[in-house]
Formats: structure tokens, C-alpha cells, sequence
């Protein structure tokens, strides 16, 4: 494929002119991932820069069309760029949720009018999305949710409560479930869009036991929630109460991004770096160490298939699943055996040395990957269900 | 290149299981063999067909008369030995000692490819020296002689041995056992005189020798490859022969799992299907995703493989250590999960349990590569 080919040379001769070094480096703490928004802030002037030439060139978004703010990448070209940005380290221009998850959903289910709008904004990084999902009684069951959009004819009025929503506190948008139809529990859900400026929202974060606040709980009092913004452009995506299909089609591209398929660090082999920072490594937990790369690599691979097949087809529908309950079992006993291996040192809390309690809080937070965008056991009853077509599943 | 079979691969794939689906069966060959007490321990009415169907030369280069395919399409074939329980001596043969083998010279290629290709043929390869698996290490001794090699020694685990015409012999010609360097590999005909074999049946069925070598004598045309610079074949021997083994795995795990998988949706207690079990379904789950990771990596080392890749080493003893990781729990969830009557020798889930024990201990079980990888990661 010497087309291919050729865009890997300009590729990595781009990347080289314009992903300055620090860009190169691994992300350290929060401060370093840029998320965009109205309200962002450029931590220095390379993270700006990265940033600027990415979008400008529509990198922040490669697969996405032209017309929505991407390269128009085919998915072969895609894949040659990540290689080439994981070949420098090169960190990722923006991240948001925009991109993972409501992106898919409008590319999939939007209007013509929503993808010029909401897809522009969020493969320009202007617009900040948040998630509204869980509420506090419907976590693995989430159709049972409650918050409730009275229809005034062209608008809703929404009340209630969501929590779990994902930096709710610096979102400038949401999308959201929102109940329009209280007889009909899976046929009775709208995904609604709408500011967080509105009136009648407020956020609390959470705050939990890694002592970050990652996530809020996220109030809606009699907010005023419009039907439409304009020419074909509707205040909600897909139907008027057939926002599961759109809520499910979108816990499969959270489920991806949670496995971390898309490589990366948590994939990774770790027992070389840890006999570095530990000098002599226990032979137990050495062997431990070797049990662990031998799946984290093997994992690796996997995401390498799942993400080819998944762009030609070629995947099971509920594959995602099971990769989100692997990469994140995974990922955990990657913290487990990194603590073990930090000793003592791993413990401190607010220590210069540990950049502020790095290794227990990162510790303490993979514990919610296994909770967050559906637990380990939901992910086996659907895998049950609908891969391995087992009886009452 | 995608990590998934391309369109000749995928038809491959489809007629692989076809003729190993109907002609590899367990009734059919496994079973037929074993009751039979075959002192063989397979079919060779079936390796000919092996040869008709292309298999027995896929891996020897065109010039040669092989297919000159790689190791993907080999792991194709070998998922469906696996899935089926089918013996065969198609590692041995075509991965392993062909692999051997395409490093000759054309005396040798000339000698041994043409009665592999055409299923006349069966070769071994002897390798370990011990219980485990240690090719770091070897004692087995070729002194020079004349014109050629004077072999003494032992080698254990020679997999269909006692029926192969000719043994790829890995014996050391220089420098002390453990050193890298020293090796050479020779390909010792079967009616060498000097050669015994003590054949032994294994858990699953098959036959493997203890041979011994007493002052073997061999012919210089026996060496493959360099003289003393036999350590970089049987590396590579050894890398094809463990992406095989593990794609052979990979067919094992699949097939106890389908087996296990089945018999939930068909037995009934406590009014129910089992397999509503909430229990159970989670642990079928779970086994699920073990077995397609493992199928992942396996694919992936056969590509770095063929594509001559610095990475295939390791991965190598990725998949063989994942495969063995994902096999042995769809083989011990297999018996659980059939209960009482996995336990009978009427069924076939057992049988999958002892293939892939003996399947574990081939080039090296899981422990040994899971070190390997330490070692080769730097700790």
C-alpha cells in the first residue's frame, strides 16, 4: 500500500514540525490533559500550540468528516497516525467527552443541522460536555431513572438529579436523560442537550476516597430545556422518547474508551519499570510481575484486533463489553502490583516526592473502573447474554 | 497490517475446519487410535490427506515445492488440530522441523522437504533434555569424527519419535552446556544405527520417545545449517514451534468453551437450565474473554513473525504463556461445569483436558514463558 505509506512519511514529518517536545511526554497530572471549553486555559504555551495545529489541521478528531471539524481520515490512515503519535509519545491535542461519546452518537443518530453546530464545537475545542446518566437510585439499572421533562409545548421543564456526572462542575453542556414518558420505562427516555448555564442547574462534586473529585452530582430545578435551536437543530438527539437506543448505542463507545483499547499506558507491561524504582523486586512478586505483562501485552493485542475489526465491522456488537471488563480487571491489578512494588513510599499522601499521593490516589481511583460506565458484572451478563447466548442471561 | 485474516486467510480458515471437522473428528481419529492401541498414535492414512490438502509443505518456500505461506495460515490449520483433538504430526513435521529444514542446504532440503511435502514422511524434533523444558542448556554431545559427527546422549519429549523417519537433533559441538554458541542441529535418520528409542504413550494419547544416542554416527551432509551456529535455527524453530503450539491451544480452549457452553443450554437441574445461573454464567464469561485475548496475541506473534519482526520473540512467549493461561481454565471449567459426567471417558471434555496438558509442557509451559518475558523485558 504505497499510498498508506506515503501518508506515514508526511505524517511522521507533520508530527515532527509541529508536536513540540514537552507534548512528547507522558501525561503527569490533571493539568496536563487539555479538555477545551469556554472556560479552558492553556497550561503553557506547547500544550497551546499542540493544541492549535491539531485543530487546525483536524487532528483532534482525525476520522472525523472535513465538515464537522476532522481530517476525513480513513480508518487504515487513522491507524497509521495513532502509530505514529504512540511512536513519539505525542499526548492527545483534547480530550473530551465531546469526542468520545456524544461525537459517535450525533455522527450516528444527529441531524445535518446538530453535526454543523455540536460537532464543529467540540472538534474545536469550544464547547465542554458532560455526561448525565446515572442517578442515585439507578446505577446498574439505569432505566429505572426519574428525572423528569414535563412537555410546555416547545420546551421541557426538567427536574431532578444526576450523579456520577463526570467534571459536571466545569461542563459548559450536557447531554442528558431525561424522562418524558413515565408509563413507558424503555420507550419513555429523551437524550436531551442543553447549557449548564440554564437556570436552575447546580453541581456539588463528589468527593472520594482517591480525595480527587472527579465527578459531581448535578441538580436540575425546574430548568427550561428548549426543543430546538434552530433550523434542524433539535434540543435532543434521535427521537422523543427513544433516547435508550441512543443511551445504549453510547455506553458501547464508553465501554471502548474505558478498556482503553485504544493502547496507551494501561495496557502496558510494567515489570520493567518497577525493579527500576524498587532496585531488587521480591521473586514472588516478580513473578507476579511476569503473570501480569504476559496479560497486560496479550491485552495489548487484543485491543489492536478489537479496534481493526471494530472499523472495518468486523466485531461482535457486544464485544466493547468485553473489553471494557478485561482492560479494567487489568488495570486494577496493575495498581495492586504497582503499590506492592512502590513499598512504603507508595503510601505517602502529599509527599513532593510522589507528585502529592500519585501512586495511592491513581491506586484508589482504578477501583471505580470496574463501577463506572457498567460494572464488571454487568458487562459478564451481557457478554452471557448476548455473545455466549446463555438461557434466562 | 490488520490483526485479523484477510480474505485467503479467512477461506482458508473456512476449509480448515471443514476437512478437520469431518476427517480430523475425535470418533474419527483421536478415539479410532487410542482404542486401537495404535503404537503409532496417529492416522497416517490422514497425513496423506494432510498432503493433499497442502498442509504438510505450507510453511516450505515455493522453490522448494511448498506453499510458502506463513505462520498465520499454519496457526490456522493448527487451531483446528486443537478444536478437534486431531493427532497429528503436523508441529513436528511441518512447523518445527521445517522450519529446520528451510535452513539447510539443498542437500538436505533436497533429501528431507520432498517426502514431507508429499505425506510419506514424518519428522521429530529433539530438543529437551530433562522433565522440562531448558533449550538454553545442552549436553546432548556431537565430537567430530572423520568426515562427520559421532552423537551421544538423551533427548526426552520427541513427540511421535518412534514413528518419524528422521529427527532434527539440536547436540552441542562445542563449548560447555549452558553456552550460547556450540550448538549444531542434525537431521538423524531413523535407521541410524546407534539410536533407540524408549516410546512411551502420553496423558492425551499421543507418543513420545526418550532417545538415546549412543556414539550415533552421522555423516557431515546431516548438518543443518552451520556447524556451531546451530543456536540462531533452533531459535527460530523454537519461535515457530510455540506460536504453533499456541495456536493449537487457542483451538483447544475454543473447543472445550463451545463444548461447556452447549451442555449449559442443555442440562437441567433444579427445574432449570443451568446455564441460567448466574454463577456459572459469569465464569462462562469470564472464559469467554480469556480465550478471545488469548487468540488476539496468538495472531498477533504469528504476524510479527512472518513479517520477521525483533518484537516476535517476545511475543512468542506471550501467546504461549496467555494461550496456556486461557486453554487450562477452559479445560478445568469444561469438567466442573459438565460435572459428574466430565469426569467419564465417554466424553469428550476430558479429552480436552489431557491434550491440553500435554500441550502446556511443549516448548515450555506457562511459568517458563512467562520468566521469559521478565527476562527478555529487562527484570
Amino acid at each position: 500500500m504505497p499510498d498508506l505509506e506515503s501518508f506515514r512519511a508526511e505524517t511522521r514529518e507533520w508530527l515532527e514540525a509541529n508536536c513540540p517536545p514537552e507534548m512528547r511526554k507522558p501525561v503527569k497530572d490533571e493539568g496536563d490533559i487539555y479538555w477545551g471549553g469556554r472556560n479552558a486555559t492553556f497550561k503553557n504555551d506547547a500544550q497551546k500550540a499542540w493544541f492549535e495545529a491539531c485543530r487546525d489541521k483536524g487532528y483532534t478528531v482525525p476520522e472525523w468528516p472535513k465538515e464537522y471539524g476532522g481530517a476525513g481520515l480513513s480508518p487504515a490512515e487513522g491507524k497509521v497516525l495513532r502509530q505514529e503519535m504512540a511512536k513519539i509519545g505525542a499526548r492527545p491535542p483534547l480530550s473530551s467527552f465531546g469526542i468520545w461519546m456524544l461525537g459517535p452518537a450525533l455522527l450516528h443518530f444527529g441531524t445535518e443541522g446538530q453535526k454543523q453546530r455540536f460537532l464543529n464545537e467540540i472538534a474545536r475545542g469550544e464547547i465542554r460536555w458532560c455526561q448525565g446518566y446515572s442517578e442515585p437510585g439507578s446505577g446498574s439499572d439505569l432505566v429505572s431513572m426519574q428525572t423528569f421533562g414535563e412537555d410546555m409545548g416547545d420546551h421541557w421543564v426538567v427536574n431532578g438529579q444526576k450523579i456520577w456526572t463526570s467534571y459536571a462542575d466545569e461542563a459548559d453542556w450536557i447531554f442528558c436523560l431525561v424522562r418524558t414518558d413515565k408509563q413507558n420505562k424503555y420507550q419513555g427516555i429523551t437524550f436531551m442537550l442543553f447549557d449548564m448555564a440554564a437556570g436552575g442547574v447546580t453541581t456539588k462534586p463528589i468527593k472520594l476516597i482517591s480525595g480527587n473529585s472527579p465527578f459531581c452530582e448535578t441538580f436540575f430545578d425546574d430548568v427550561s430545556v428548549p426543543k430546538s435551536y434552530g433550523e434542524d437543530c433539535p434540543g435532543y438527539v434521535g427521537e422523543i422518547n427513544r433516547g435508550w437506543d441512543v443511551a445504549k448505542y453510547l455506553l458501547g463507545h464508553e465501554r471502548e474508551m474505558i478498556s482503553g483499547a485504544g493502547g496507551g499506558d494501561r495496557t502496558a507491561a510494567i515489570g520493567a519499570a518497577m525493579k527500576r524504582n524498587a532496585g531488587e523486586l521480591d521473586p514472588v512478586l516478580r513473578a507476579e510481575l511476569a503473570q501480569f505483562d504476559v496479560d497486560a501485552l496479550a491485552y495489548t493485542a487484543m485491543g489492536e484486533k478489537f479496534l481493526d475489526e471494530l472499523k472495518v465491522g468486523k466485531a461482535h456488537p457486544a464485544q466493547p463489553n468485553m473489553m471494557k471488563y478485561a482492560g479494567t480487571e487489568l488495570n486494577k491489578r496493575r495498581h495492586e502490583l504497582m503499590m506492592a512494588a512502590g513499598g512504603s513510599r507508595a503510601l505517602e499522601w502529599e509527599s513532593e516526592e510522589t507528585g502529592g499521593g500519585k501512586p495511592s490516589r491513581n491506586w484508589l481511583r482504578t477501583k471505580a473502573n470496574s463501577i463506572e460506565g457498567g460494572t464488571s458484572e454487568v458487562m459478564l451478563n451481557v457478554i452471557s447474554k448476548r455473545i455466549l447466548d446463555l438461557p434466562g442471561a | 497490517m490488520p490483526l485479523y485474516y484477510d480474505d485467503d486467510q479467512a477461506m482458508l480458515a473456512e476449509t480448515a475446519q471443514q476437512f478437520m471437522g469431518e476427517e480430523g473428528a475425535i470418533p474419527k481419529q483421536l478415539r479410532h487410535w487410542r482404542d486401537r492401541d495404535c503404537k503409532d498414535g496417529f492416522g497416517h492414512g490422514l497425513w496423506k490427506q494432510f498432503a493433499e490438502m497442502g498442509f504438510t509443505g505450507m510453511l516450505v518456500g515455493e522453490d522448494d515445492g511448498g506453499l510458502g505461506m506463513g505462520h498465520v495460515e499454519a496457526g490456522i490449520v493448527l487451531e483446528q488440530i486443537g478444536r478437534n483433538l486431531t493427532p497429528s504430526p503436523f508441529l513436528s513435521s511441518s512447523v518445527l522441523a521445517a522450519t529446520a529444514l528451510k535452513h539447510g542446504g539443498d542437500d538436505v532440503r533436497g533429501r528431507w522437504l520432498p517426502g514431507l511435502i508429499e505425506g510419506e514422511k514424518v519428522y521429530a524434533v529433539a530438543i529437551d533434555e530433562g522433565a522440562k523444558h531448558r533449550p538454553e542448556t545442552i549436553a546432548c554431545r556431537a565430537e567430530k569424527s572423520g568426515n562427520g559427527f559421532k552423537l551421544s546422549g538423551k533427548k526426552d519429549f520427541v513427540v511421535y519419535g518412534a514413528s518419524s523417519e528422521m529427527i532434527v537433533v539440536a547436540a552441542r559441538t562445542s563449548g560447555s552446556d549452558s553456552d550460547t554458541d556450540g550448538v549444531t542441529l542434525f537431521a538423524v535418520p531413523q535407521d541410524a544405527s546407534g539410536m533407540s528409542h524408549d516410546s512411551v504413550r502420553l496423558v492425551d494419547s499421543s507418543m513420545a520417545s526418550h532417545v538415546t544416542f549412543d556414539g550415533v554416527e552421522l555423516d557431515g551432509d546431516a548438518v543443518i545449517g552451520e556447524v556451531d551456529g546451530g543456536r540462531e535455527v533452533l531459535n527460530a524453530m523454537l519461535m515457530a514451534g510455540r506460536v504453533g503450539a499456541a495456536a493449537e491451544g487457542v483451538g483447544v480452549a475454543q473447543g472445550a468453551m463451545d463444548m461447556t457452553v452447549d451442555y449449559l443450554k442443555q442440562r437441567k437441574q433444579f427445574g432449570k437450565l443451568i446455564g441460567e445461573f448466574q454463577a456459572l454464567q459469569h465464569r462462562a464469561a469470564h472464559l469467554y474473554s480469556e480465550v478471545e485475548i488469548a487468540r488476539a496475541v496468538t495472531i498477533k506473534a504469528a504476524q510479527l513473525l512472518d513479517g520477521g519482526s525483533e518484537k516476535a520473540d517476545l511475543m512468542a512467549s506471550v501467546a504461549k504463556a496467555k494461550v496456556a493461561k486461557a486453554a487450562g481454565l477452559a479445560v478445568k471449567e469444561g469438567v466442573q461445569m459438565h460435572g459428574g459426567i466430565g469426569m467419564t471417558d465417554e466424553y469428550d471434555i476430558g479429552l480436552y483436558m489431557k491434550r491440553d496438558r500435554a500441550l502446556q509442557e511443549f516448548l515450555g509451559d506457562q511459568y517458563y514463558h512467562a520468566g521469559r518475558v521478565a527476562e527478555m523485558s529487562g527484570y
